[in-house]
């Protein structure tokens, strides 16, 4: 392969901020990527996360900060000086170019002569596996070929940096998995430094070397897939990583981090993930798959199944407790719906956040 | 045998039939609308056609009215004359209402600057003519500020004449022009143009190689429409023209012979004749969209 992505050393977004009127889309966002590092931005819709993108693009002006490419200042260049590469959620194709044309499009805006042309647009369709394809028009092919094109475009510039706009959110759920195994085996070969946007968590830490979790406009929490996942530092961090059980309490005690939180009567003991004097209000987050269910007796919490859904290799059901606590827990067997079990939870499982409100 | 003939008793009816070929009760609500372009459509050009055919004067042949038209320069200039105000104030309307159009696609209020344009539409063109006979008169505002100012010593001639036609074609004909050549511009999908920016086209690649195959199917629809609206210019060629000189219009010959020589039957020729080089422009202009992409200008899987 002979796509050779433009050396540099990082990316640097430097207390970058962006408003909307009277709304602050992007407050004081500051990050380094290195070369070749992937990393996606996650978060809820309207976080920031696609504004960040816009304004590394150019097609944003920001309106706070800078943004550097190594020792070069890049947020005055306009998009087409930048020469990033982006895959856009609607992928943008030409749609009166053929695929060919439409790949080739950026190497004839910077007059790559013809020969040279043809080899590199081979190659990328080669890189993209759409040999075969070339000549039919965007409209002609499916949602993963024209996905496919979109990679192959931006990529074919060789550039810097390659920008990706949630590029599997218009694809159903098998073709996503299909493209997301797709985009990591791509970025492997190249090596190219990407930025990746996304509101799913099982993309981020499926893709990403590292993950910026980002919320109201400004970072939440920045790391790699296995922090973000075993050690969310907030509340809204660990919603996202998938502990869906928050159960509001208050602080009995708490001993260098390991935390006692009573909630309604029900004591839970955890990792204590931020400072909580005792006695404020706080949350303890727990993971479906960490409520387990047990035999009566113990610190065991009885509750009575409300739903029960099944999943194929397991069941999700939500419960509620006797003090009107709601949860959701998985299962390997099936439990009647308005009968009563009795869940527990390992104290390692269990994280404690302060109540933000 | 019994059972095909028990199967055809029990084949779709009639109605059913009519109904998989889109043909039901509903169908029928197109009646109104076929009777009146029967009625007042395609019977009147029947009509005038036949007519047109049959001169006044009974003894002639009957291309009589087509062989005086094309044999008469006073008469077949005026085709020549139409097509020479009508085809360049289409073109300078078209090229002038792009980069406006552009423009405009960016602006928030966009509303107030949509009405402001629909209102000379709602004038008419005779209002118009009016308000130009004063403003571009030998005492009008326009010549005595250029007086004023210095930049000439007499009146510019603007009105009576070829040019004063051309001034009204543009004003009457520019809103029009411009509300469909926005209408064009603001369907193309803003991310196509994000797309080609992130790949290196500057401002004119964007328009060159994005923009415009996209647009000009739709261009071309505009430039018929506009093109048929200035060629039946009759007010303003009278009004501010010089109607029996260079503006002396086809409209102008086929009033003249209807309501001058009360000859019914060369007007319709006229008018024929007038429909025919009509016809014919807005038919090579949308052969020639052929040539171009005429898919959905939309970057998305539909």
């Amino acid at each position: 392969m002979t796509i050779a992505l433009s050396q540099f050393d990082e990316v640097r977004l430097d207390h970058v901020s962006r408003d909307f009127g009277t709304l602050n889309a992007l407050r004081d966002v500051s990050l380094t990527i290195k070369r070749g590092e992937f990393v996606a931005l996650l978060g809820p819709s309207g976080c920031g996360k696609s504004t960040t993108l816009n304004c590394i693009a150019g097609l944003l002006p920001v309106t706070g900060g800078s943004i550097w490419l190594d020792k070069s200042r890049v947020d005055t260049l306009k998009p087409e000086e930048r020469g990033f590469g982006m895959v856009f959620q609607n992928y943008a194709l030409f749609p009166h170019l053929n695929v060919r044309q439409n790949i080739g499009f950026g190497l004839k805006m910077r007059g790559t002569a013809r020969v040279e042309m043809e080899r590199k647009i081979d190659e990328a369709l080669a890189l993209v596996r759409l040999q075969g394809q070339e000549h039919k028009l965007p409209g002609q092919l499916s949602g993963g070929q024209q996905q496919r094109v979109a990679i192959a475009r931006a990529i074919v510039i060789e550039p810097p940096l390659v920008l990706m706009d949630e590029p599997l959110s218009n694809l159903d759920a098998k073709l996503r998995l299909e493209m997301r195994a797709e985009i990591r085996r791509i970025h492997n070969e190249l090596g190219a430094t990407t930025i990746y946007v996304t509101h799913d968590q099982d993309e981020a830490l499926s893709l990403a070397d590292r993950i910026v979790v980002l919320r109201d406009g400004m970072i939440r929490q920045v790391g790699s897939p296995k922090e973000l996942y075993e050690a969310p530092a907030h509340l809204d961090v660990a919603d996202f990583m998938g502990f869906r059980n928050k159960l509001k309490g208050k602080v009995i005690s708490n001993h260098g981090g390991h935390a006692v939180i009573d909630v309604e009567g029900a004591q839970f003991r955890g990792l204590a993930r931020e400072d909580l004097p005792v006695g404020t209000s706080a949350f303890v987050a727990i993971r479906p798959d960490d409520l387990m269910l047990t035999e009566p007796g113990g610190n065991a919490l009885k509750a009575t199944v409300e739903t029960i859904e099944y999943r194929g290799r397991e069941f999700v059901g939500t419960a509620r407790s006797s003090q009107g606590a709601d949860f959701v827990f998985r299962s390997h067997h099936s439990v009647e719906p308005g009968g009563s079990i009795h869940l527990t939870v390992a104290d390692e499982r269990v994280l404690i956040f302060a109540d933000q409100a | 045998m019994h059972s095909t003939f028990h199967a055809s008793q029990h084949g779709p009816t009639l109605r059913q039939r009519l109904a998989a070929n889109g043909f039901d009760a509903v169908t029928m609500l197109v009646l109104p609308a076929a009777l009146f372009l029967v009625l007042l459509f395609i019977y009147p050009f029947a009509f005038g056609l036949v007519l047109s055919f049959e001169p006044k004067n009974t003894d002639a042949s009957w291309l009589a009215n087509y062989s005086r038209f094309f044999a008469d320069p006073f008469l077949y200039e005026t085709i020549a004359k139409t097509l020479w105000l009508s085809v360049p104030t289409t073109l300078i309307n078209l090229f002038l209402a792009v980069p406006i159009a552009f423009r405009v696609r960016l602006m928030r209020n966009q509303r107030i600057l949509t009405a402001i344009l629909v209102l000379p539409i709602t004038l008419g063109t005779v209002l118009v003519a009016e308000g130009l006979l004063n403003y571009l008169g030998p005492q009008g505002w326009l010549n005595r500020t250029l007086m004023t100012i210095g930049l000439i010593d007499q009146p510019v001639r603007l009105l009576h004449n070829y040019w004063g036609v051309f001034i009204s074609l543009l004003l009457t004909g520019f809103p029009f022009t411009f509300l469909l050549t926005l209408s064009y511009v603001t369907g193309i999908d803003p991310a196509l143009e994000q797309a080609a920016a992130t790949l290196g086209a500057g401002a004119w690649q964007r328009f060159r190689h994005v923009y415009l195959p996209l647009l000009m199917p739709g261009f071309a629809i505009t430039f018929c429409l506009s093109f048929v609206q200035a060629f039946s210019v009759f007010p303003s060629a009278v009004l501010l023209g010089a109607p029996a000189g260079p503006t002396r219009v086809i409209s102008i010959a086929a009033y003249q012979a209807a309501f001058e020589e009360y000859d019914y039957s060369m007007a319709s020729a006229i008018a024929m004749i007038m429909g025919f080089v009509q016809l014919a422009i807005v038919v090579a202009v949308l052969a020639s969209r052929g040539l171009f992409y005429r898919g959905p200008a939309s970057g998305a899987k539909g």
